[in-house]
């Protein structure tokens, strides 16, 4: 064996050692690199196109100059007869273009009228609008005038009125802002301290099995569809919490945020329960050593050093609420007021496009708005990531190698 | 001085441990109260047959094979490129390059971006732009793709739920020891061989969990699909991508806001719930149960 193998004495050359080009492998890697790329496309892809579709809220503007005349003559019809409880239920279609008809998302034609009809007040504007849309047109056969579809200015964006389908719609963000805001502060003060607090428990004071349990328990909260906490909220909880603080409103702001604060619980839990334990064991350990107590070295020292990490999953949790739409569209009541009483319906950014966007004409101005809506939301959360991440992060590694904070 | 000291930790740790409480009892009631109000209502004809009379009674079988169809087109979708991309950023790229930084910030960020966006780059891109113009190529502009179907819905889905399987699969990958690796190239065999032999079979485990998560996250979203594919009330099953579909997470939705008499729906809507809920559970059990194993096996 060892004679044989000195026979086949080997030489190596430069050349024998060089690399083979492999027509597979060079397939493979660029296909595999290709592909990779995508999450970045998609990001793009998302960018381009969610802020291309909002175009329309802009251009809208010249259009109404230039249209003024013939929108006067044109008089778009008014459907007066509609029983008109304040003005932001009436006309979904008051400025569609027959052409684009087809092309709107047909999400109510398999429905029956009477399903539509004679639905409780209780459960706010949205499906008002929906209603009237399906009284007034059961065939969708659109009736309308192409002029008004710019009937609003981009200058009502900064407006306190959000009455997008009135016969003179207003498209002013104020209170939506105000009712996200609004929302994502409950959300945040209750979940903010009870998701720290539990993953400080079962960081710090825990002993180990219990938190093999914990951290899958809570995890599994976070696999709870959002619709099954809006759900729940809308049910129970509102009802519940009505009968506690006795107001007026059954689907308010505060039932809200409470529910959303279920969503944002597990991601901040998360973040935070693995910042604490990034924490190097030498700094709990020199506390200890020092004559400290478990809880001092947990709040004094472990919980210090893992601020940025808790900011960042705060950061993530407040994303996580702001874009929140079905819990909204379920627990806020939808009603765009803009008052700061917790107490009182709220509608949300992200509720208006999911509630809106079915009934829209594509490529009006309703339709741009809510684009736009989307690009703010995108791009609030973009950043909140993009903070959480760099700043955050480069934060957390210096305090923790002790390159001064 | 130490009684205080003993005072306030001794608050601290009973405020803390409170918290794990508070969030262990909501998950709690959440799963009591939808068992207790979907329990009666819940049967095999319940799960097998179509909803009458306008939706106030009859089952949600359509509502099950639509959510099925979603999750299976979305699955066809996201794991191979999100696997794909996984292999990427642990065999191919370094780790400090900026391009696998970059990729990964993406990814992160894709992982954050609310579910109504993309909804809204489903609409605008898949039904607008890539169905519009597949109209204008194939159908001689003839409506047929630009509109909310089950092709664009799952798609929209699956860039939702890429996150989920990248993660999943890189976490598997990485437990995958590099003596294997490094064996397998001394034997000769190239990356691509190595790859394809060792590091795959060796995460698979993974890329079912990163399938199995993925999946509960579909089958649960309701925002993405809202104007990208869901309907309403269908009377027959979607036969094709092109269609339509019914969808458990937006029956719920309809049958609680959006219908004449919630009262009178109550139950279904509760056993609805309890159906989709005992779905993702299970799914989200499985899931940590193989990764725990998994995690394990690392130690």
């Amino acid at each position: 064996m060892n004679s044989d193998y000195k026979k086949t004495a080997y030489t190596f050359t430069a050349e024998s050692l060089r690399k083979k080009f492999r027509f597979s492998e060079y397939f493979a890697e660029k296909l595999i690199t290709s592909v990779a790329f995508l999450s970045i496309a998609i990001i793009i892809l998302i960018f381009f196109f969610v802020f291309r579709e909002s175009l329309p809220a802009f251009k809208s503007v010249s259009k109404t100059k230039a249209q003024t005349t013939e929108a006067a003559v044109n008089k778009p019809e008014s459907y007066g007869g509609n029983e008109a409880a304040a003005e932001q239920k009436p006309e979904t279609y008051n400025g569609a273009e027959p052409s684009a008809a087809p092309q709107k998302p047909e999400t109510y034609t398999g429905a029956d009228s009477e399903t539509t009809a004679n639905k409780p007040e209780s459960y706010g504007v949205v499906k008002d609008s929906a209603l009237s849309e399906k009284e007034v047109n059961p065939d969708g056969n659109l009736v309308s005038s192409e002029s008004s579809g710019g009937e609003g200015s981009l200058s009502s964006l900064f407006s306190n009125e959000w009455y997008p389908v009135s016969e003179n719609p207003r498209y002013g963000l104020i209170p939506l802002f105000v009712g996200t805001l609004k929302v994502t502060l409950i959300a945040m003060l209750f979940a903010a301290p009870v998701a720290i607090l539990a993953a400080l428990f079962s960081s710090a004071f825990a002993p180990a099995w219990l938190r093999e349990w914990i951290k899958p328990a809570i995890e599994l909260l976070a696999g709870f569809p959002s619709v099954v906490i809006g759900f729940f909220a809308l049910m129970v909880m509102a009802t519940f919490l009505q009968n506690v603080f006795g107001y007026e409103t059954r689907l308010n702001s505060f039932v809200g945020g409470i529910a959303m604060a279920l969503a944002a619980i597990p991601v901040i839990f998360t973040i935070t329960e693995d910042a604490l334990t990034a924490v190097p064991a030498t700094y709990s350990e020199a506390s200890l050593a020092l004559g400290a107590t478990k809880w001092q070295t947990a709040v004094f020292v472990t919980l210090p050093a893992a601020t940025p990490g808790i900011f960042a999953a705060v950061l993530l949790g407040v994303g996580r609420v702001f874009g929140e739409t079905m819990i909204a569209l379920m627990a806020t009541g939808n009603a765009a007021l803009s008052s700061l009483n917790p107490f009182e319906s709220v509608r949300t950014l992200a509720a208006t496009i999911g509630a809106e966007m079915a009934e829209v004409v594509f490529g009006d101005m309703h339709y741009g708005v809510l684009f736009l809506i989307g690009s703010i939301l995108f791009i609030f959360n973009f950043t909140l990531n993009a903070l959480a991440e760099f700043y955050v992060k480069v934060r957390l590694v210096r305090k923790i190698q002790g390159r001064g904070a | 001085m130490r009684l205080k000291n003993k005072l306030i930790g001794g608050s601290i740790i009973t405020a803390s441990a409170l918290s794990v409480v508070l969030i262990l009892a909501i998950i709690v009631i959440i799963l009591v109260v939808t068992i207790i109000g979907g329990k009666d209502t819940l049967s095999w004809k319940f799960l097998t047959s179509f909803p009458t009379d306008g939706m106030m009674k009859g089952g949600i079988f359509p509502a099950i094979y639509g959510t099925a169809l979603l999750v299976i087109v979305m699955s066809l979708a996201a794991v191979p490129f999100g696997a794909i991309t996984a292999i990427y950023l642990t065999e191919y790229a370094h780790e400090k390059s900026w391009i696998a930084q970059t990729i990964r910030f993406a990814v992160r960020t894709l992982a954050t971006v609310p579910s109504i966006i993309f909804g809204l780059f489903g609409l605008g891109f898949f039904i607008k732009y890539v169905g519009g113009g597949m109209d204008h190529l194939f159908m001689g502009g003839q409506l047929k793709w630009a509109q909310p179907n089950l092709l664009w819905g799952s798609l929209t889905m699956a860039l939702l739920t890429l996150p989920v399987v990248i993660v999943s699969v890189e976490e598997a990958i990485r437990t995958v020891p590099r003596e294997l690796r490094e064996a397998s190239l001394a034997l000769g065999a190239t990356k691509w061989q190595t790859i394809k032999k060792v590091v795959i079979p060796g995460s698979i485990s993974g890329i079912m969990t990163g399938t199995i998560l993925a999946v509960s996250r579909g089958a649960g979203e309701v925002a993405p699909i809202l104007f990208t594919g869901a309907a309403y009330y269908l009377a027959t099953l979607p036969t094709s991508v092109s269609d339509q579909f019914m969808n458990l997470g937006y029956h719920i939705y309809v049958l609680s806001t959006q219908s004449s008499n919630v009262d009178q729906t109550l139950p279904i809507q509760f056993a609805t719930t309890l159906v989709l809920l005992m779905l993702t559970f299970t799914l989200n059990l499985t899931a940590v149960l193989i990764r725990s194993r998994l995690r394990r096996r690392i130690k």
